[in-house]
């Protein structure tokens, strides 16, 4: 025990220059050419099997003896989610992909014995057939800017030495030992940094207004919340590089005099609550967090709130509702976080993002930082690049880049040679973005522009086979069970909406209908008391606008043209293709498929549902569906 | 059929589980504010809520009881009924709904007569559906019993269904 409380007080930190010199240490004892396995340890790679790749990996490594030359370390998310499990190689970084518990003999007898490469695990370039050996290399990563999301795939986010290493925590001595509050609010401002959580707001002004506020208590809040249903880029880098949230939530409270911090993160995200907790407990340990930071003077603690994963709990007012133990219900919006929030208290919410970006601008100056992007865009953003698309994962580009930039050559195009239709941004708030803009730089302003947004970094790709009617559908149905109710416009508007949306999709839509969407978004946009209610509309308004001839489709032919919503489809059986394997028959609930084997089968139009199950399972393509 | 009630037993479950709630409640007596967290270690103690035990939160931390309702009834991952033996997640968020989650969903409510929020009779399976779990590009996901099934189809489903009786 006392050797335990002996040690605790060894590792703490008392002075900027003292970090410095552990820093030296650090780096000092680490051989940068011994090898490193990494394995990516994100929770994709986790659901793909990268525990079981771990454990095979520490037990061969054991059973040979070969802890002395090499390091295991599990790391977060690489951004590939799609090829993994993942394991790179360290120091050259050879990149191997989809990796087994079976491949691991193999690794370490060619590549990490014998140095050699096994051909097998790379990852094959599908568009030039041209195999990749080293991580740097693979196009997906090629052409990006990693500058926050870089570390990720580097650091062992359960180990503080790692980050430290990295150069972690050294804008935090720099805030403490010679800027005033002011001052970093000003490099902040400077830097042109908006908050990356959905509406783009100056992060600096947000800053501005908390130090100026008044009052003796002040909170630093981090929105880990991410209710946008197909982003999962502010979990990723909770999980893989907690850390860097942390120094930029202290170097906030620093400049704003706030001395307790919140992280409001979704239960649903158990190994990102986790890495955060054990990054809190090791800052602490080192006198990063607490009393005294670093011997400054300073105090500040952060604790984690876990939330219940309702997506108006995101929305600033809700979120703070939620923190205090009540329900999240938004509050009206004259009222200012900044000056009244937290119980009352002037809170400073970022979104995680945002706060990851802050040790950068710091580091490198706002100068620096500024350079990066458009005009009205500062610096890079993080997208979740997902949907049909073939190189599917997390991607940090500069603000600026085009859209067809982000989907065909990072994202590799349409997979399966079909056509792309949209991409939808900015998560419910967003809109879909059909081809014609493709060549749009992607920033705040210019995504607005189209009907869509920036929103948190949701990119959801649609080939031809999406129907662009049940997209509208679909997010309307996602903001009728996430809106609170608490205000008319909003919970009737949206049930208005789904109501009328449904109807479309099942062939009862009326010319009028397209008329009632707009004018029920209008006053969902000027009545409703939160954001939800007010952009609940624009999915709508973009589809429409976009893609008004699928809709005229849906309601004059009654003809879904993507053979998507089932009123509206017919399924038939191509005799050319069948091969008569029975499958659809097995699987057709109502006994409509009929035929023998080997033969071609038929499907009794007055005993089909419509659900599709035939066309699921057929091997051959052979269920057409129109 | 003959029941015999073994008393001891019985009384031990009755205590055991008294002292579970006991205990997870009053871990929380001096952070009442956080009762989301505490309801959701509750619930994956027991895999619901139980009523009982959210009497005794009201009670025991001196929250009133119509605030411990509406805050599990206001989050759809709290579940005020038991669950069944396998808990089938399909995740409808939108880069899993792209490529096919509702038809997973349809699946499901087909072969097994349950709609999202209902269980088997049998008490086999519940199922529910979520948005989004945070590994979007591994799309379609089915998470059972907490294993992540990705890139779900037809067939991976039956497979995967099968092995969980
Ligand atoms: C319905 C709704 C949901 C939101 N969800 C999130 C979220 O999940 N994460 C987030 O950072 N911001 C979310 N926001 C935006 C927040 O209200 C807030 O603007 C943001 O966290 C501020 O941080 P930033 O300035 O760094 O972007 C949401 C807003 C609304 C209206
Ligand atoms: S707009 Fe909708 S979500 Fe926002 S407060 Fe009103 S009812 Fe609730
Ligand atoms: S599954 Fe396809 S190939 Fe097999 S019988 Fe049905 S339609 Fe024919
Ligand atoms: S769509 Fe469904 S009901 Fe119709 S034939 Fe196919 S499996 Fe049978
Ligand atoms: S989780 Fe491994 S690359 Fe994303
Ligand atoms: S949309 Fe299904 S995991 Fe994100």
């Amino acid at each position: 025990m006392v050797e335990q409380v002996r040690k605790l007080l060894e590792k703490k930190v008392e002075s900027p220059e003292g970090l410095e010199s552990l820093r030296q240490s650090i780096v000092a004892k680490r051989d940068p050419q011994r090898t490193c396995i990494s394995v990516c340890g994100g929770t994709a790679c986790r659901a793909s099997g990268a525990e079981a790749v771990v454990d095979a990996f520490l037990d061969e490594i054991e059973r040979r003896e070969l802890q002395v030359q090499v390091s295991l370390k599990e790391t977060g998310c690489h951004g590939f989610c799609e090829r993994g499990p993942l394991v790179v190689i360290e120091p050259k970084k050879i990149f191997y992909q989809q990796v087994k518990p079976e491949d691991v003999e193999e690794i370490i007898d060619e590549t990490i014995v014998a140095g050699k490469i096994v051909e097998r695990l790379l990852y094959t370039d599908p568009t030039t057939s041209e195999t990749i050996t080293y991580e740097p290399d693979v196009p997906f990563y090629k052409k990006q800017t990693r500058n926050i999301f870089g570390a990720n795939g580097t650091i062992d986010p359960t180990n503080i030495e790692d980050y430290i290493a990295s150069g972690g925590y050294s804008a935090l001595t720099k805030v403490l030992t010679g800027m005033k509050p002011q001052q970093i609010v000003d490099e902040v401002k400077k830097s042109g940094l908006r908050g990356r959580g959905g509406g783009g707001f100056p992060t600096g002004r947000k800053w501005q207004s908390c130090l100026e506020a008044k009052g003796k208590v002040k909170y630093v809040i981090c929105n880990a919340d991410e209710g946008d249903p197909g982003a999962y880029q502010d979990r990723s880098l909770l999980e893989g590089n907690p850390h860097s949230i942390l120094e930029g939530m202290i170097i906030g409270a620093r400049a704003i005099g706030s001395h307790q911090g919140y992280i409001y993160v979704r239960n649903e995200y158990p190994l990102a609550v986790r890495h955060a907790r054990i990054a809190i407990e090791q800052a602490m340990d080192y006198g990063l967090l607490g009393k005294n930071i670093l011997g400054s003077g300073f105090d500040f603690n952060i604790t984690i709130n876990k939330g219940g994963g309702a997506f108006v709990c995101g929305e600033s007012s809700a979120l703070m509702a939620s923190l205090e133990g009540k329900v999240g219900e938004p509050k009206a919006k004259y009222v200012h976080m900044a000056e009244k929030g937290l119980w009352e208290h002037p809170s400073l919410l970022n979104n995680v993002k945002t706060w990851a970006n802050v040790p950068l601008i710091i580091n490198k100056g706002a100068d620096w930082y500024a350079k990066i992007g458009t005009a009205g865009s500062k610096g890079t953003m993080i997208f979740s690049l997902v949907g049909n698309i073939v190189n599917t994962g997390l991607v940090e580009v500069p603000m600026g880049i085009t859209l067809r930039q982000m989907i065909f050559d990072i994202g590799g195009g349409i997979p399966d040679g079909k056509k792309f239709k949209a991409v939808q941004t900015g998560g419910p708030s967003g809109g879909c973005i059909p081809e014609k803009f493709l060549d749009t730089p992607v920033d705040f302003d210019e995504l607005t522009k189209l009907g869509s947004m920036m929103g948190s970094g949701g990119m959801i790709v649609m080939d031809e086979d999406t129907c662009m009617v049940d997209v509208a559908r679909y997010f309307i149905e996602f903001l009728k069970g996430e809106s609170c109710g608490k205000c008319t416009p909003c919970r009737e508007g949206i049930n208005r909406m789904s109501e009328i949306l449904s109807n479309i999709t099942q062939g009862k839509g009326k010319p009028e209908d397209l008329d009632t969407l707009e004018d029920l978004s209008e006053v969902l946009s000027a009545g409703a008391l939160c954001a939800l209610g007010q952009t609940a509309a624009n999915p709508v308004l973009s589809t429409i606008r976009y893609f008004k001839d699928e809709y005229l489709a849906h309601i004059t032919d009654k003809k879904c043209p993507a053979g998507v919503c089932r009123e509206l489809i017919r399924l038939s059986i191509d005799p050319e293709k069948c091969e008569g394997c029975l499958r659809c028959l097995r699987e057709c609930p109502t006994g409509a498929v009929t035929g023998e084997k080997k033969q071609a089968h038929t499907i009794n139009q007055d005993m089909c549902i419509h659900c599709g199950a035939c066309y699921d399972v057929c091997k051959f393509n052979a269920v057409i569906k129109r | 059929m003959e029941v015999t009630l073994d008393f001891s037993k019985v009384k031990a479950i009755v205590e055991d589980y008294t002292e579970k709630v006991d205990s997870l409640i009053d871990s929380y007596a001096d952070k009442k504010e956080q009762i989301i967290s505490l309801l959701q270690d509750i619930q994956a103690e027991f895999n619901y809520l139980p009523q009982d035990v959210l009497v005794k939160i009201s009670q025991k931390l001196d929250i009133p009881l119509s605030q411990v309702f509406s805050v599990a009834t206001f989050f759809r991952a709290f579940s005020l009924k038991p669950r069944g033996r396998h808990l089938v997640t399909v995740c409808l968020g939108t880069a899993c709904h792209v490529k096919g989650g509702q038809r997973l969903v349809d699946k499901v409510s087909r072969d097994y007569g349950i709609k999202p929020g209902e269980t088997t009779e049998d008490m086999r399976f519940t199922l529910e559906t979520v948005n989004c779990l945070g590994c979007c590009a591994l799309g379609p996901v089915v998470v059972v019993d907490g294993k992540y099934q990705s890139k779900v189809t037809s067939d991976k489903l039956n497979r995967v269904l099968k092995q969980y009786k």
